[in-house]
Order: structure tokens, then sequence, then C-alpha cells
């Protein structure tokens, strides 16, 4: 009875907090993808005319998904489907990347990215307490 | 160490490739702690970034590509091109970070 209370409180705070932070994370990305948005990325291999200067940029982020949406996510495991929670939990993870990348690029005056990568891994995934968590990294060379 | 320059395209801007070294490599596997680990386990309830886990991957990426700096700079090169990246998990609770790419001498 008592495990099952904490479950339920668990769950509760997961779903408040969870989608508070959610919430938050998201605005924050929207301002900050639009003050980046002068950097232009490609993933070619293609260097702009106009380009003399290059560095190697990469911004990475390990997410973790709340304890609600882990539990709606068991759930839906059962009967299959289109699974949103772990859709936004990897669209924060890859734009958040992407922004750690291009804030590199911006602080050494770079204005565009080519051969963009993104690798998304689901780290150490086998340990005994596994966690609901992803890790998205973005690598590419920035130019100007 | 000398001085080399990273890109993951196949040239670099404004320079010309004089020669060849061969593929260099770099790697890394690291552990989780269980410091981390507890911190990551209370994140886990509400969501969010685990950020101790965002610096031990980024410190070890890091120490990969490190590795591979040396062995090109032993080789004699001043750059690397078309610099990959891959990352595993090769044993419950271990990551391993892997860089390669092609050392090269350019102008």
């Amino acid at each position: 009875m008592l495990g099952l209370l904490g479950v339920l409180v668990l769950i509760a705070i997961g779903f408040f907090f969870g989608r508070i932070n959610e919430a938050r994370h998201f605005a924050r990305l929207d301002v900050r993808e639009a003050e980046l948005a002068y950097i232009t990325m490609t993933n070619t291999k293609q260097i702009p005319d106009g380009m003399s200067a290059s560095l190697f940029v990469n911004g990475n982020v390990v997410i973790s998904i709340d304890y609600f949406k882990r539990i709606g996510a068991a759930l839906r495991g059962l009967v299959g489907g289109r699974m949103g929670t772990y859709t936004t939990l990897v669209e924060r993870a890859r734009r958040e990347a992407i922004v750690r990348m291009k804030t590199e690029a911006e602080a050494n005056g770079m204005t565009h990215i080519a051969n963009l990568r993104l690798e998304t891994a689901s780290v150490f995934k086998n340990a005994k307490t596994d966690i609901g968590s992803i890790e998205v990294f973005a690598y590419g060379t920035a130019l100007k | 160490m000398r001085n080399i320059e990273l890109t993951n395209l196949e040239t670099l801007p404004g320079r010309t490739i004089v020669k060849h070294l061969g593929m260099v490599q770099g790697n890394t596997v690291r552990a989780k702690h269980v410091g981390r680990d507890i911190m990551a386990g209370l994140k886990n309830i509400v969501g969010g970034e685990l950020t101790g886990y965002t610096e031990l991957l980024s410190e070890s990426r890091e120490e990969s590509v490190s590795r591979m700096i040396e062995e090109a700079s032993a080789l004699g090169a001043n750059a690397i091109l078309n610099v990959r990246f891959s990352t595993s998990s090769v044993s419950a609770g271990a990551s391993e970070l892997y860089v390669y790419g092609t050392a090269v001498i350019v102008s």
C-alpha cells in the first residue's frame, strides 16, 4: 500500500515538474534558436564561396525523461503506436545539442556550419539502474 | 603538441593537401560513477538534463580527440580531415567514445 502511494507521489511530481521543465526548456530553445538563426547549416560537405577559416564545433546533451512520462510510455509499449512522450524528449535533446554547437560557432565569429552530423545514443543502456535518458551529440565544421 | 586543425569536411578552405598520412584514431571507455548516478536518479523523477552525464561524455570525447591528435602529430600532420565520432555502449554502465579521421599535411 505504502509502495503504491510512493509510486503515485512520484508520478504526480513527475507530471507537474516535468511539464514545467519541458515548457521552460522549449521556451529557452525558441529564444536561442531565433538568436542563432543567422548561422546557416547544411549537411553537405560543400564550402560556400568566400569562406576563409574553419573550426570544428560540437555540442552534446544528455536528457532524461520524467517519471510520469516513463510510466505513460511503458503503458503505450503494451499497445504500440506513436510514443509522443519520447518524441518530445529526443526533439529537446536534438535542438539543445544544435544550439550548443551553434553557440560555440557564435563565440568564434563563424557564420556557417557545413557537414552537420547528429548522433543519438542511448548511453549506459544496459546498466542495472537503467534510466530513460538519451544523449544527442551534434558536430560540424564552422566556417567564416 | 603542435597545432592541428580538425574538420569533418574533406578540405580546409583556402588550403591544399600536400600529403596524406593515413587514418588516425582515438578511443576511450568510460564508466559512470555512483555519485553522478544518484543525482541522475533524482533528476530522473522530474526529467531534464543530466548535467553530470553530459560533462562525463563531453570530457571522454575530448580525451579521445586528444589521443587522435597525439597520433597525428607523431606522424607529422598539421590537420585531420573527415573526422567522425561514434558512441557505443560496450558493457553495462560503460560507454565507448571513438573518433577517427585522416591525417594530412596541408600547405
